[in-house]
C-alpha cells in the first residue's frame, strides 16, 4: 500500500521554505500545543478536499464541481473549497497537511456511534468510556497535561481518569445540557417520548453556529480557544465542537458557511496564539464522510471515508497525503462512498508521536488500546 | 393514573398546591356543574364588547373619510381573512414557530418580540391600521387573554373551565384577520361562559350572533340580492351580494360536521337565510343608515333591509319564517340533528378521551345529547359516567395550552402578564385564539408531539420551574398532582435532581405531565 501512496500538492516548495530551523524548532517540548476540531455531522471531505483529478469525480458532483473549479489547486489532482481561503494560505506557507481517504475503524453510518468511535478510539462503539484525549493527557509531561473542551460540557474524547476542564462559549446556562440530559434518561423508556426526543437531541447536536455570522463565530471560538491556550500558562490541550455537517440537503451554500466558519476560526486561532503557533498541531476531523454522488435534495447522504486535516506551524504541510482509492464506480465503498485507504487513528497516533517526541507504538496503545499496531507515518511533524 | 389523577388532569386543568386532595373524584367532577362561574372577577376585568366595537368603528370611520387607494388598503387589511402581511400578529408575539429560529430563553414569557417586533410586522400597512392594531391588541387582546389565563389558574370549576377552552375552540374565530383581534376574547367570555352549562342550541345561537363571528366569517357583509339594499345597490350597478362563509362553517364545522349529507346547495340556501344577521354601529354613510338598528356598535342587529325575501329549502325541509325567525329555525334543526349529536359526542370523546375515541364513548355521549334536547349538563355527565373514560392508561398528549395552564397551577401562579402568557403559547405554538382557521386547532397528539415541541416544552418548563425557584419541593409536589401515580422513574429523577429548580423542571417535563 505504502508504494501507491501518492504525495501531491506544492510539496516540495512548502517543504524547503519550512525546513529552514526557526526559533521555534529550539523551544522546550513544553510549549507544545495540540488541539482537535471535531466536525460532528459527517464533513464531506470530497467537497472540503475535491479530487478535481479524478476523472470520475465531475459525473458524480455535478454543479458542486463549480466551487472545486473556484478554489485553491493544492497541486494537479486536489482543490481545496473556496471558502478556506485562510487555510490555503497556511497551505502555501507549509503549515497545512491534508489528509485523504482517511477513515476511523467505524463502518457504519450513525453520527453517534461514528462520534463515539471518533473520540474514544475504541474499535466500536461504546466499548471504551474514556476518551483517547484524556489518555493522552496520561503520556505527557505534567507541565503539558492541562487540556479544556471549548464547549459547555466534557466531550466524550477529553473523559476519563485525567482532568481537564470546559469553558462554555455558549450563553445558554450550563443547568440546561444537564436537564436535557436528565430529561432524555426520564424519557428513554417511553415509547412515544423517546424517539421524539432523541431526533430533537439529534438535530439539536448537528445545528451548529459554526456557519453562523458570515464567519464570526468561528472567529469567535477561535479567538476564545486561542486565549485560553496562549501564553506559559495557558492550556496545552484543547478540544473545540463544531456542528452544523450533515448536510443532507443544499449542501452547496450550507458547507460553504460551515467551511467559512472553520476556516475563520483556523486563523483567528493562529493570530490569537501568536509565537505559540509555531509549537501547534490542530486536527481536524469528523467521524465519517459522505456519499460520493449528490442526492436527489442538492445535499449528500452518510457516507464513509472523509479528509482530515493537520495544521500549525509544527506541522510540515503544504502537502497532500492519500492513497487515493479513486471514484470509479467499482473503487467506491460498498457502491456509494470514498473507500478509506487511510486509519485515522493511524495519522493521528503518529501525529501526535512525533509532535511530542513519544514512542510510536506506545502511543498507539495508549490512545487507541483496540487497534493494530499503525504502520509509520513519518514526516507529519517538523523535527 | 388513579381516578383521582384522572380526575384532576384528564378531566381538570391539573391540581394546584394548595388544594386539598380528593375525597371522591366524580362528585368533586358532578359539583363543578354547579359551582362554575360564567362571570368571575378576572372575566369582568375584560374590555367591554362596547369599547372594543367602538374602536373597530373609529377606525372604519377613518378607512372611509380616507377614500381612494389608502382606504382600499386599509379596508383589504381589515377584512382579510389571511393578510399577506401577517398584520395582525399581537404586540409583543413572535412569528408561529418555523419561521424564526427558538428565541433565547430570556427572550420567552414575557419579553418576546416587543414594540419593535410588531412595528416590523405591520410597515406596510397603513398608519390607521396600524394604530388600531397596536392598541386592539394592547389594550384588548393582551387584556382578554390575561383574563383568560387568569380565571383558568383560579377556578374552583377546573373541569368545567376546561370546556369553555374546548367550545371556544369548537367555535373558533382567528385573531389573524384584524377585526378580529380585540373580540376574540369577547366570543369566548360572552357566548361561550355563560352558555357551557346551558343548552347546545343556545351557545350555537350566542355563537352565531356575536360580532366576533360575524366578522370573522364575513356575515356582517353577506346581502341578499333581492333584498331592498341588494336591489338598490343592483340598479346602481354596485357590486354587493351573498357571502356564503358563515352557513358553510356552521354546518361543517360547529354543527352537522363535513360530509354528513348536506350539499352546496343547502349552504347557499342557509346563507340566503343568515342574510340581515350583521353588527350594528360599525359602518355609517346611506348603506349602513339602511341597516342599522340604532344600537350600540357591536350589537347584533337583524336588518331587514338586506335580508333575502322568500322561504328557503334546508337539508329537505323548507323554512317560510319571516326575516331573524328563518335562520334561528335552522339553527334549531341542525343543533337537535343527530348528525350534529354524533360530531360533538366525537369532538368531546376525542378531547377527554383519546384521538381515536372509543365507539362505545361515542355512542353514549351521541345518546345523552339526543335524549336531552342538547342539555350539556347532560352530556358532560354521561362522560363522567363512562367507564372508558376512566382508562388509567394515559391516551391524549396535553396541547400546549393544556400544559401550560397545568404547569402555572403547578407552581401555584395565580395570576400572569396577558404578554407573557401570549408570548409562551406563541413560543409553544398555539397562541391563543389565533389558530388560522375556523377550524379551530387540532386535538391530536400529532399536531402537539413533535421534536422541536418537546424541546421547547422542556425549555418552557424550566423557566417556569426558575420563577418558582427554590420555594417549592417537586418531590412533594408530584404526589399532590399525580395521586398515587407517579412513575418510579419519575420519582427517581426527581429525587436525583441537582437542585429544587431542576426538580421542579423535571417534574413539568415529565411524561406524567405531558400526557393526561
Amino acid at each position: 500500500m505504502i508504494d501507491r501512496r501518492i504525495f501531491l500538492g506544492s510539496a516540495a516548495a512548502g517543504s524547503f521554505l519550512l525546513a529552514c530551523p526557526g526559533i521555534a524548532l529550539a523551544k522546550a517540548a513544553t510549549d507544545r500545543r495540540f488541539v482537535f476540531i471535531i466536525q460532528r455531522g459527517a464533513a464531506d471531505g470530497l467537497a472540503t478536499l475535491a479530487p478535481v483529478g479524478d476523472s470520475a469525480f465531475a459525473g458524480l458532483r455535478g454543479a458542486f464541481v463549480e466551487d472545486a473549479q473556484a478554489g485553491a489547486k493544492l497541486g494537479s489532482f486536489f482543490a481545496l473549497h473556496p471558502a478556506l481561503v485562510e487555510t490555503a494560505k497556511l497551505h502555501g506557507a507549509g503549515e497545512a497537511l491534508f489528509v485523504h481517504a482517511v477513515a476511523s475503524p467505524y463502518r457504519d453510518r450513525s453520527h453517534f456511534d461514528g462520534q463515539n468511535v471518533l473520540e474514544t478510539g475504541a474499535a466500536g462503539a461504546y466499548r471504551l468510556k474514556d476518551g483517547w484525549m484524556n489518555r493522552l493527557l496520561g503520556l505527557l509531561p505534567q507541565g503539558e497535561a492541562k487540556a479544556i473542551a471549548v464547549s459547555a460540557t466534557v466531550p466524550v474524547a477529553l473523559r476519563g481518569p485525567n482532568d481537564v476542564s470546559s469553558y462554555a462559549p455558549s450563553v445558554l446556562p450550563a443547568a440546561s445540557d444537564d436537564l436535557l440530559a436528565r430529561v432524555g434518561d426520564l424519557y428513554a423508556r417511553d415509547g412515544q417520548l423517546a424517539p421524539l426526543w432523541n431526533e430533537a437531541m439529534a438535530t439539536r447536536k448537528l445545528t451548529g453556529d459554526l456557519s453562523g455570522g458570515g464567519g464570526q463565530n468561528g472567529a469567535a471560538t477561535g479567538a476564545l480557544a486561542a486565549r485560553l491556550l496562549a501564553g506559559d500558562n495557558g492550556e496545552r490541550v484543547a478540544f473545540i465542537e463544531t456542528g452544523g455537517w450533515d448536510t443532507h440537503s443544499g449542501q452547496r451554500g450550507r458547507l460553504a458557511a460551515q467551511l467559512k466558519g472553520l476556516d475563520a476560526l483556523v486563523a483567528a486561532l493562529k493570530t490569537g496564539l501568536g509565537a505559540d503557533w509555531s509549537n501547534t498541531l490542530v486536527l481536524v476531523a469528523t467521524e465519517f464522510g459522505r456519499t460520493a454522488a449528490i442526492n436527489g435534495t442538492g445535499g449528500t447522504d452518510h457516507g464513509t471515508a472523509s479528509a482530515a486535516m493537520l495544521l500549525g506551524g509544527a506541522v510540515k504541510g503544504g502537502r497532500v497525503i492519500a492513497d487515493w482509492p479513486g471514484l470509479a464506480p467499482a473503487a467506491l465503498y460498498e457502491n456509494r462512498d470514498l473507500r478509506p485507504t487511510m486509519d485515522l487513528d493511524a495519522l493521528i497516533a503518529n501525529a501526535l508521536a512525533q509532535h511530542y517526541g513519544l514512542d510510536l507504538a506506545r502511543t498507539a496503545a495508549t490512545l487507541f488500546p483496540e487497534g493494530q499496531r499503525p504502520r509509520p507515518i513519518d514526516g507529519l511533524i517538523r523535527a | 393514573m388513579t381516578a383521582q389523577s384522572i380526575a384532576l388532569n384528564r378531566f381538570g386543568l391539573g391540581a394546584r398546591p394548595d388544594e386539598a386532595a380528593l375525597a371522591d373524584p366524580k362528585a368533586w367532577l358532578d359539583g363543578q356543574l354547579r359551582s362554575f362561574e360564567p362571570r368571575p372577577a378576572a372575566i369582568a376585568a375584560a374590555p367591554s364588547r362596547q369599547e372594543v366595537a367602538q374602536q373597530l368603528a373609529d377606525y372604519f370611520e377613518e378607512v372611509r373619510a380616507m377614500g381612494g387607494p389608502a382606504a382600499r388598503r386599509a379596508q383589504a387589511a381589515a377584512s382579510d381573512a389571511r393578510p399577506r402581511t401577517q398584520p395582525a400578529a399581537m404586540t409583543t408575539m413572535s412569528p408561529m414557530p418555523g419561521q424564526e429560529a427558538a428565541p433565547t430563553p430570556g427572550q420567552m414569557a414575557g419579553q418576546m418580540g416587543g414594540e419593535k417586533a410588531l412595528n416590523d410586522r405591520i410597515a406596510g400597512l397603513p398608519p390607521s391600521a396600524q394604530q388600531f392594531i397596536r392598541k386592539a391588541s394592547r389594550d384588548y387582546y393582551l387584556t382578554s387573554v390575561a383574563a383568560r389565563t387568569d380565571a383558568a389558574l383560579a377556578t374552583p370549576a377546573p373541569f368545567v373551565e376546561r370546556l369553555v377552552h374546548f367550545w371556544a375552540n369548537h367555535f373558533a374565530v382567528s385573531a389573524d384577520k384584524l377585526v378580529v383581534i380585540g373580540l376574540a376574547g369577547l366570543l369566548e367570555f360572552e357566548a361561550i361562559r355563560p352558555h357551557v352549562l346551558g343548552r347546545f342550541e343556545d351557545m350555537l345561537l350566542a355563537v352565531e350572533q356575536h360580532p366576533a363571528m360575524l366578522l370573522y366569517l364575513d356575515q356582517a357583509q353577506s346581502v341578499g340580492p333581492d333584498s331592498r339594499l341588494g336591489t338598490l345597490a343592483a340598479t346602481r350597478g354596485r357590486k354587493v351580494g351573498l357571502n356564503e362563509n358563515l352557513a358553510r362553517e356552521i354546518m361543517e364545522l360547529h354543527t352537522l360536521g363535513v360530509r354528513s349529507g348536506y350539499s352546496q346547495a343547502d349552504v347557499t340556501e342557509f346563507a340566503r337565510a343568515l342574510t340581515g344577521w350583521t353588527v350594528d354601529g360599525l359602518g355609517r354613510g346611506p348603506a349602513a343608515r339602511l341597516t342599522s338598528g340604532g344600537g350600540a356598535p357591536g350589537t347584533f342587529h337583524f336588518a331587514e333591509a338586506i335580508h333575502q325575501p322568500g322561504a328557503r329549502n334546508i337539508v329537505g325541509k323548507s323554512y317560510d319564517q319571516p326575516g331573524i325567525e328563518q335562520a334561528k329555525a335552522v339553527l334549531h334543526d341542525l343543533a337537535a340533528s343527530p348528525a350534529t349529536a354524533r360530531h360533538i359526542a366525537t369532538k368531546l370523546a376525542r378531547h377527554f378521551a383519546a384521538d381515536d375515541p372509543p365507539p362505545a364513548l361515542v355512542d353514549r355521549l351521541t345518546a345523552a345529547y339526543l335524549k336531552s334536547g342538547g342539555d350539556l349538563p347532560t352530556v358532560y355527565r354521561a362522560l363522567i359516567g363512562a367507564p372508558e373514560i376512566w382508562s388509567p392508561a394515559t391516551a391524549k398528549f396535553r396541547t400546549p395550552w393544556d400544559w401550560s395552564v397545568a404547569a402555572l397551577r403547578a407552581v401555584g401562579t395565580k395570576q400572569l402578564q396577558g404578554q407573557a402568557v401570549a408570548g409562551l403559547m406563541t413560543q409553544l405554538g398555539q397562541p391563543v385564539w389565533r389558530p388560522g382557521s375556523p377550524a379551530g386547532y387540532d386535538d391530536i397528539a400529532a399536531s402537539w408531539a413533535g421534536p422541536d415541541a418537546l424541546v421547547r416544552r422542556v425549555e418552557a418548563a424550566e423557566r417556569i420551574a426558575s420563577r418558582a425557584a427554590g420555594a417549592i419541593d417537586a418531590r412533594a409536589l408530584a404526589p399532590k398532582l399525580f395521586p398515587d401515580s407517579l412513575s418510579p422513574a419519575t420519582a427517581q429523577a426527581l429525587a436525583r435532581a441537582e437542585s429544587p429548580g431542576q426538580g421542579l423542571a423535571l417534574l413539568l417535563a415529565s411524561p406524567e405531565f405531558l400526557r393526561r
